[in-house]
């Protein structure tokens, strides 16, 4: 970069704007974050990521093996019965939409507000997003019982000549999660677009050129195509941003339509909503706490992004402790006894070790991040993190089975208890979803270069007037985090290629 | 310039001069000098060009002369499709091709299609954006006499690019070569529809 023009007589370039603390540490130059996040995609796959990958496929293979299982007897292979109609397939439902939602808000709401730190992390909770709503998708089609008629539920034409009930908060709810489904994908590909395309410009093999030169639709990165595509990726954002929340709001519907004590509340929607945010964020730091320190990219995840992470996750887990008191306080104030009675025995009834794991997990622990030191610890958010998700799903339990077991007629009142079948297709989806996502580790850039990119105050044109060069080596000393030796001696064999030798020559021509 | 050749070039997809040649490559620094580069060539009259870069440099669809994106009409379009079309599926299919009666509740009435309508809001306008962005930008191009310049494939990288087209009416291929050079361009090359040589 000695190379510079000649328009330089304009006052010192960096203004305020440069003075903020970085968002990339250690001084990386463009063509740093190109090798940093290649790197893991054109390496020889490492030996650790087959272990993984066979615990993570066959957790997939134990879910497919339950499901057919299923198919074959029917839903009287789990646990519910009568009154409990909505069983585990139901929690595991609305906890895998619900962890579904930080992806949406990191890559879309976060854009809107401009908050660019969102560049290192927001590839990675897309996936996220993708890969939990697959798992969220199955427990629905499985538990209609009939999986093979599941297409009714769409307005297909069929023999029967009859169409969607489209009053039912359940089709709703199948309309709102398909709508999110296929948006966060066409999201997530649009934004990869330009990553493929230096995937593609890097790759050596004949298939591995052609199969990015396929996907990455001929990029060039010419502005004539930035400016559409910037404008695209804005009214995609504004166009998710809604639809995130909706997706909670109508998942919550199915419940708070029903005139069942313990579900028929207003509150519900917002309250889904944050507690859908709390527990994305959880998993977003749950994977990116593994992923960051096996790949290397600490300085482009770095703490400042944990950190504003678990500020979101105590900011909307004391919402969703807030919202939990509220419903105590309408349950009284509402002088109705049934409702009151479905509260209190949440509280202290047979479920009540439910509630109260619920309570400490999402009320109790996460004000730990109140701390700045606990905030930026690594053991502290992990095992935090892993609490959220427990808890998020006891929250799911709860306003379930609780609100179901004891319903109006006292004969029919008893203890649910899930089945084998029901224990081993919940642990099945986790393997699904990390069967996924570590093909998503392995085979697609993991972080939003271009984007990324964007972040460093080099990418601003205004940044060589002047000096330039004060601002391009201000944070230089910013602690730079060694990467794994592997790494490092595969940058090393890279440097003195033709390519990165030629500059020199050609500033003579 | 016919009307196909105008909208293919607004994509970045120029037709050739006669005798084989694409156009004229040059390579800059940063940034910095690719948006004075790109200000400079559109005063000196080329219309006919294009910038190259990792990531979007802020300004330069001013410097080039372009206007606002026309992705947005097609989002509103597609959004308007997609509610009005909603609502209209759920009357027809609930209220007239095959209207069941349960519990008394109307047929069809707009609160209960609210969601629905929504989502199909949403799903149609994004479809819309997605379509219209490749579209307005000839994409998928997967083939691009640009990539026969070796140099050309760290544009995804960390290098950024300027692209005079043989077909503008100023090409020449000494003055456009000198003129990028006067610029600072690091490298300036000549491509054609079938290689890439050094200018």
């Amino acid at each position: 970069m000695d190379n510079r023009t000649e328009h330089s007589e304009g006052p010192n370039g960096h203004d305020n704007f440069h003075e903020r603390p970085r968002l990339v540490k250690g001084g990386l130059t463009f063509n740093d974050i190109t090798e940093l996040v290649s790197y893991h995609a054109e390496r020889k796959t490492p030996k650790a990521w087959f272990a993984a990958f066979a615990v993570a496929s066959s957790g997939a293979v134990l879910l497919l093996a339950m499901l057919a299982y299923q198919v074959y007897n029917g839903v009287g292979v789990w646990g519910n019965n009568q009154p409990v109609a909505w069983g585990w397939p139901i929690v595991n439902f609305v906890f895998w939409v619900g962890i579904g939602h930080a992806g949406t808000l990191i890559s879309a709401i976060l854009f809107l507000f401009r908050q660019q730190w969102r560049t290192s992390i927001n590839r990675a909770a897309e996936a996220m997003t993708i890969f939990a709503v697959i798992c969220a998708l199955i427990f629905p089609t499985f538990h209609v019982g009939r999986v093979w008629a599941i297409y009714w539920t769409l307005p297909i034409p069929n023999q029967m000549e009859m169409w969607p009930q489209f009053k039912s908060p359940l089709l709703w709810d199948v309309f709102a999660v398909s709508s999110y489904f296929l948006v966060s994908l066409i999201f997530w590909y649009v934004g990869m677009v330009p990553d493929l395309a230096t995937f593609r410009d890097r790759a050596k093999g004949f298939f591995r050129k052609r199969i990015l030169g396929f996907l990455s639709l001929g990029w060039t990165g010419a502005n004539r195509h930035w400016r559409n595509y910037e404008k695209a990726y804005l009214l995609l954002a504004g166009l998710a941003t809604p639809l995130v929340l909706s997706v909670h709001s109508v998942v919550s519907f199915d419940f708070a339509v029903s005139i069942l004590p313990g579900w028929h509340t207003t509150i519900f929607p917002p309250y889904f909503v944050a507690g859908a945010i709390f527990s994305g964020f959880a998993m977003v730091v749950t994977l990116l706490v593994i992923t960051r320190k096996i790949y290397s990219l600490e300085n482009l995840i770095t703490i400042d992004h944990l950190e504003k992470m678990n500020v979101i996750i105590l900011v909307t887990g004391t919402i969703v402790g807030f919202a939990y008191i509220t419903e105590f306080f309408m349950a009284w104030y509402s002088g109705l006894e049934y409702e009151q009675y479905a509260f209190l025995n949440r509280a202290f009834g047979p479920y009540a070790w439910a509630y109260w794991i619920m309570m400490t997990c999402n009320l109790v622990t996460p004000q730990l991040f109140w701390f700045k030191k606990l905030r930026r610890s690594i053991p502290v958010m992990f095992a935090l993190s892993i609490f959220v998700n427990i808890g998020m799903w006891f929250e799911r339990f709860v306003i379930t089975i609780t609100s179901l077991h004891r319903d109006f007629l006292p004969s029919s009142w008893g203890y649910y208890t899930p089945t084998m079948v029901d224990v081993l297709t919940f642990v099945g989806t986790f393997g699904l979803f990390f069967t996924l996502f570590l093909l998503f580790l392995r085979f697609i850039p993991i972080v939003a270069m271009a984007e990324v990119k964007t972040a460093l105050p080099e990418s601003d044109p205004h940044h060589y007037e002047g000096d330039g060069q004060a601002a391009a080596t201000s944070d230089r000393d910013a602690p730079y985090i060694k990467p794994s030796q592997g790494y490092q001696s595969y940058r090393g064999g890279r440097q003195g290629t033709p390519l990165s030798d030629d500059d020199e020559d050609s500033s003579a021509a | 310039m016919t009307l196909i050749q105008e909208i293919k070039a607004s994509m970045g997809i120029f037709e050739g001069a006669r005798d084989g040649a694409y156009g004229m490559l040059a390579e800059f620094p940063h940034p910095g000098a690719l948006l004075h580069a790109a200000e400079e060539t559109r005063e000196a009259g080329y219309r006919q060009f294009d910038t190259h870069s990792p990531f979007p440099v802020h300004g330069m669809d001013e410097a080039m002369g372009l206007g606002n994106s026309k992705v947005g009409f097609f989002t509103f379009a597609g959004g308007l499709t997609g509610c009005l079309g909603g609502a209209l599926m759920m009357w027809w299919m609930g209220a007239v091709d095959y209207p069941i009666n349960i519990s008394g509740k109307p047929f069809f009435s707009i609160e209960p299609s609210v969601p629905i309508m929504f989502e199909l809001t949403i799903v149609v306008a994004a479809l819309a954006t997605v379509g219209s962005m490749l579209a307005l930008n000839g994409l998928p191009r997967p083939y691009n006499p640009l990539f026969y310049s070796e140099r050309f494939s760290r544009a995804t990288d960390d290098s950024f690019f300027i692209h005079i087209a043989a077909g503008d009416a100023q090409f020449d291929r000494e003055e456009t070569a000198a003129f990028l050079r006067d610029l600072g361009a690091q490298h300036v090359e000549l491509i054609y529809e079938d290689k890439a040589v050094d200018a």
